[in-house]
């Protein structure tokens, strides 16, 4: 369990790397799926089977895929990427080597958790995510779908052609 | 009983919603459906008043309506909500009742002026505050109603706004309001500070624990009389209702006779329970009632606008009311309210007619011979002047009878004194008629009879001064005073009201006070009822009428001790404390405020880069600070 | 049953804590570091990730299904995000010829 728990951390955290790095933005698209595929073995891991699942279907199979598209639609590549400045990127890691720092620094001593007593071996499981999902957060589950909605309705009007070539 | 819960909203509801649509409708509206529907909706609400009179039962004391908590701190809770009890009761009918009339004959006053339906909405909204005030449960909900009826007399009072000398009046009528209403907010404030809270059932069953004459109740009292000074125009408070008389004619019948000025007189009398423990009070109660019903009728004898007269009349019967609630004959003083409602509201609409008959005209020096003219009003009105002279048997001889023959009891003089305002109420009145529809017509203007949706009101009114005298009718006459005992299961102080005279005493009195009418009546016919002449302007009197005729230079004595010295105060604090000390504090401050500005908008260059660099320094600040206990 | 409950023990909550306090700082870095537009909105995801990983660890030590469907939550709101920015930059492309974020810089005095 650990050696995987060990592979999938080293995969999302170079894949992370290689999306910050990498010169051409299709690489960086590719390298996030794979850590995005990476983060879902962990939700296995975690028993988040569920979650797994949704993850690689919302994440790797709609959004990332759009963002591709938008690159290639965009025709985006290696010569047209613009770059920073060597003293930016260097001020860029050390901001956030220094978050992660701090961060680290705040669970230095490790963080106490009282482990659960009535341990539910079906959490993460369809059937008690689903009942969680209907029953406490019914409400806000409902009302997401207005936010979907009115994003929807955002991209359509945003990616409407001016009829008015003065405005562009 | 439920319907009371029901009820009793209703009644202010609907008033309030007529003043609503009409305001909000009134571009669309025509000027004639806006009154047909304000009158209907005052009439919904008399109706209204009228179930709930009848389904009341007096001896199960004061039914209360609560809507809403509208204030809730700490331990004080203000809720609103309607008391429903013989008094509110009695005042709910009168301000409903009359107020149909006068909506009423208003469809005919006001028909060919262009803000008709504004006029509609003031008076509705105004009816809706008049109610608040009467049927509130507590102080602070009458309070709300007290200082809407004053901003709708002003707004009334100045309704023909392009007349500057309108709007003076409005404006006068507005600060000597405010000055009264300052007693009554402190007496609010005292109230609640003395018994904890501001619900009339608590207060008045607290009372009983003080004893007669605490300093704490008799500064209550005096400052709520203080309110009731200004409301209901008391000296020394009273110049701004006759100069109130700028307003439509409706008005000053509806609000400055009938129902708003009469105020004061429902406030004490629902704070009898207090009232009656602090005798000092009472005292002052009783001489400022009596010096403003002299002083006021001295100035009536002399007055020559039609309005004016009725004016200072209504100043002086008010000083009666006073004088009754100083005695502590609190029943008394609210008939005569309620007479008074009925015959000076038909007054008022008389001279109105017959100011409409004459296309504007109200100097009874320009008028004369109206009597074949226009017969109804001058029917009513002789019937309205016979009221308030206390012929019997109509309605101003029992409700003024009831104050002489209190005042009898109290001391001889007061007795005295009464008697001879009466004289001069009658007097005055008299003139007024015999001038305005006895001798030969002095006018240009060609008189005509109002049509009948202004004289129909006049005649319902003038069978209720006939009447009204039965709602209270004394022992004497075989009546058992039912007005008196309904009203003593509300107002405690009327409990401790005793009249014990024999009944020889009474009926001599009344002899004497009935008498002493009829020859004033008989001077004043043959002074003036076949006058061709004009009166003399003011000045032109000798001394002591002189003074009288300019009401006892009140105003102007006003002017000097007030306003004078806080003009020169104003002047001279302009030219110092703003000048020198607010202006430039107030350009500095706003000066530093934009050179910081200046400063800081550098700060936001548009460059998201930036901005998010900007974040992360924060977070980590933030996290760094955090993490160290701070 | 226990099996699972002591597989899931098996990695300590700390470990998860500290990866997604690393994608974390990437992804925050990465947005620093970085001009084109649509990269640091993946940056931005990123960091979305390392927070719904840590709620799922969390939940699941915890036995409480409450964490991930917070997660659940915060995909739905991501593809939202995502959905509008990318039709943003779009529109930047389109209007400006970039997607360089140091050209939106007309929002200012």
């Amino acid at each position: 369990m650990l050696t995987l728990f060990y592979l999938f951390a080293a995969i999302s955290v170079l894949c992370a790397l290689v999306v910050v790095a990498a010169r051409d933005p299709v690489n960086s698209v590719i390298a996030l799926i794979v850590c995005f595929l990476s983060i879902a073995g962990h939700y296995i891991l975690l028993n988040a089977q569920f979650l797994a699942v949704v993850h690689i279907i919302v994440y790797t199979g709609a959004i990332m895929v759009l963002f591709l598209f938008v690159i290639m639609l965009l025709n985006l590549n290696k010569a047209t990427e613009p770059q920073r400045s060597l003293a930016t990127r260097v001020a860029a890691v050390v901001a956030g080597g220094l978050v992660l720092l701090t961060l680290l620094a705040a669970v230095r001593h490790g963080i106490s958790v009282e482990p659960a007593r009535d341990f539910d071996i079906g959490t993460g499981l369809v059937r008690s995510v689903g009942r969680s999902l209907f029953n406490e957060f019914l409400l806000p589950f409902e009302v997401s779908s207005v936010l979907f909605l009115s994003a929807m309705v955002g991209a359509v009007m945003l990616g409407r052609r001016e009829k008015n070539p003065q405005a562009a | 009983m439920v319907s009371a819960q029901l009820l009793a909203p209703l009644v202010p509801a609907l008033p309030l919603a007529g003043a609503v649509i009409i305001a909000a409708l009134r571009r669309r509206l025509s000027g004639h459906a806006a009154g047909l529907l304000a009158t209907a909706l005052i009439g919904g609400a008399f109706l209204c008043s009228v179930l709930l009179f009848l389904g009341f039962d007096p001896a199960g004391g004061a039914q209360v309506a609560h809507l809403f908590d509208w204030i809730r701190v700490a331990d004080m809770r203000i809720g609103l909500a309607f008391q429903v009890d013989a008094l509110s009761l009695t005042m709910m009918l009168i301000v409903t009742g009359v107020g149909t009339l006068i909506h009423l004959y208003s469809i005919g006053y006001m028909h060919d002026d262009p803000r008709q339906s504004t006029f509609f909405a003031l008076l509705n909204l105004f009816t809706f505050a008049m109610l608040l005030l009467v049927m509130g449960a507590n102080y602070a909900v009458t309070f709300i109603g007290w200082e809407g009826v004053g901003l709708c007399s002003y707004l009334l009072i100045g309704f023909w706004y392009t007349n500057p000398a309108y709007n003076y009046a409005a404006r006068k009528a507005f600060v000597m309001n405010r000055i009264g209403d300052v007693g009554f907010v402190l007496g609010l404030a005292l109230v609640f500070q003395v018994f904890g809270t501001l619900d009339y059932t608590t207060v008045m069953e607290r009372a009983d624990t003080f004893a007669t004459g605490a300093p704490a109740l008799t500064a209550i009292t005096l400052l709520l009389f203080v309110g009731a000074i200004g409301k209901s125009a008391q000296l020394p408070l009273f110049t701004w209702l006759p100069d109130a008389m700028a307003g439509p004619t409706p008005v000053s019948a509806l609000i400055h006779a009938a129902t708003m000025v009469t105020a004061g007189i429902f406030l004490l009398v629902r704070s009898s329970a207090l009232f009656v423990l602090a005798p000092l009070t009472q005292d002052v109660v009783l001489y400022t009632g009596l010096v403003t019903a002299l002083c006021a009728a001295t100035i009536g004898v002399f007055q020559n606008d039609i309005k004016k007269v009725l004016a200072y009349s209504t100043v002086s019967q008010l000083g009666y009311m006073f004088v009754a609630l100083g005695l502590g004959a609190f029943s008394a003083g609210l008939f005569h309210v309620t007479t008074h409602a009925f015959f000076k509201a038909l007054l008022f609409l008389g001279a109105g007619s017959v100011i409409h008959a004459l296309g504007g005209e109200q100097d009874i020096r320009r008028m004369g011979g109206l009597r074949s003219a226009t017969p109804s009003t001058y029917r009513t009105f002789l019937v309205g002047t016979l009221a308030i002279a206390g012929i019997f048997p109509l309605s101003g001889f029992f409700s003024k009878d009831a104050i002489l023959a209190h005042a009898y009891q109290y001391g001889p003089w007061i007795y005295a004194l009464l008697v001879a305002g009466a004289v001069l109420t009658t007097y005055y009145m008299f003139r007024l008629l015999f001038l305005v529809f006895f001798g030969s017509y002095r006018g240009q203007a060609h008189p005509h009879e109002s049509p009948a949706v202004m004289t129909a009101p006049l005649w319902v009114l003038a069978v209720l001064s006939v009447v009204g005298g039965a709602l209270n009718l004394p022992h004497l006459f075989g009546g058992h005073e039912p007005m008196k005992h309904f009203l003593a299961t509300a107002a405690s102080g009327v409990g401790l009201e005793h009249l014990h005279l024999s009944a020889l005493l009474e009926w001599s009195l009344m002899g004497f006070s009935t008498a002493l009418v009829l020859l004033t009546i008989w001077i004043a016919y043959g002074r003036f009822a076949k006058q061709a002449t004009l009166d003399p302007e003011a000045d032109a009197l000798p001394v002591p009428q002189r003074w009288a005729a300019r009401k006892w230079y009140l105003d102007e004595l006003y002017e000097r001790l007030f306003e004078k010295p806080y003009g020169w105060l104003s002047t001279n604090l302009s030219a110092l404390l703003e000048q020198r000390v607010m202006q430039p504090l107030m350009v500095g401050v706003g000066g530093t405020a934009e050179r910081i500005g200046e400063l800081l908008r550098r700060v936001q260059t548009g460059n998201l880069s930036t901005y998010l660099f900007a974040m992360v320094a924060g977070l980590l600040l933030f996290l760094f600070l955090t993490l160290n206990g701070l | 049953m226990n099996e699972v409950v002591s597989a899931i023990r098996l990695v300590p909550l700390e470990h998860y804590v500290m990866l997604s306090f690393a994608l974390f700082s990437i992804g925050l870095a990465g947005m620093l570091f970085r001009r084109n537009t649509i990269i640091i909105l993946m940056c931005l995801e990123l960091m979305f990730n390392s927070v719904n990983l840590l709620l799922t660890a969390f939940s699941a030590h915890h036995s409480d299904p409450g964490g991930q469907v917070f997660v659940f939550f915060i995909m739905l709101v991501a593809a939202a995000e995502v959905t509008v920015g990318l039709a943003i930059l779009v529109m930047m492309k389109r209007n400006v010829d970039s997607v360089d974020i140091d050209q939106l810089n007309r929002l200012r005095w």
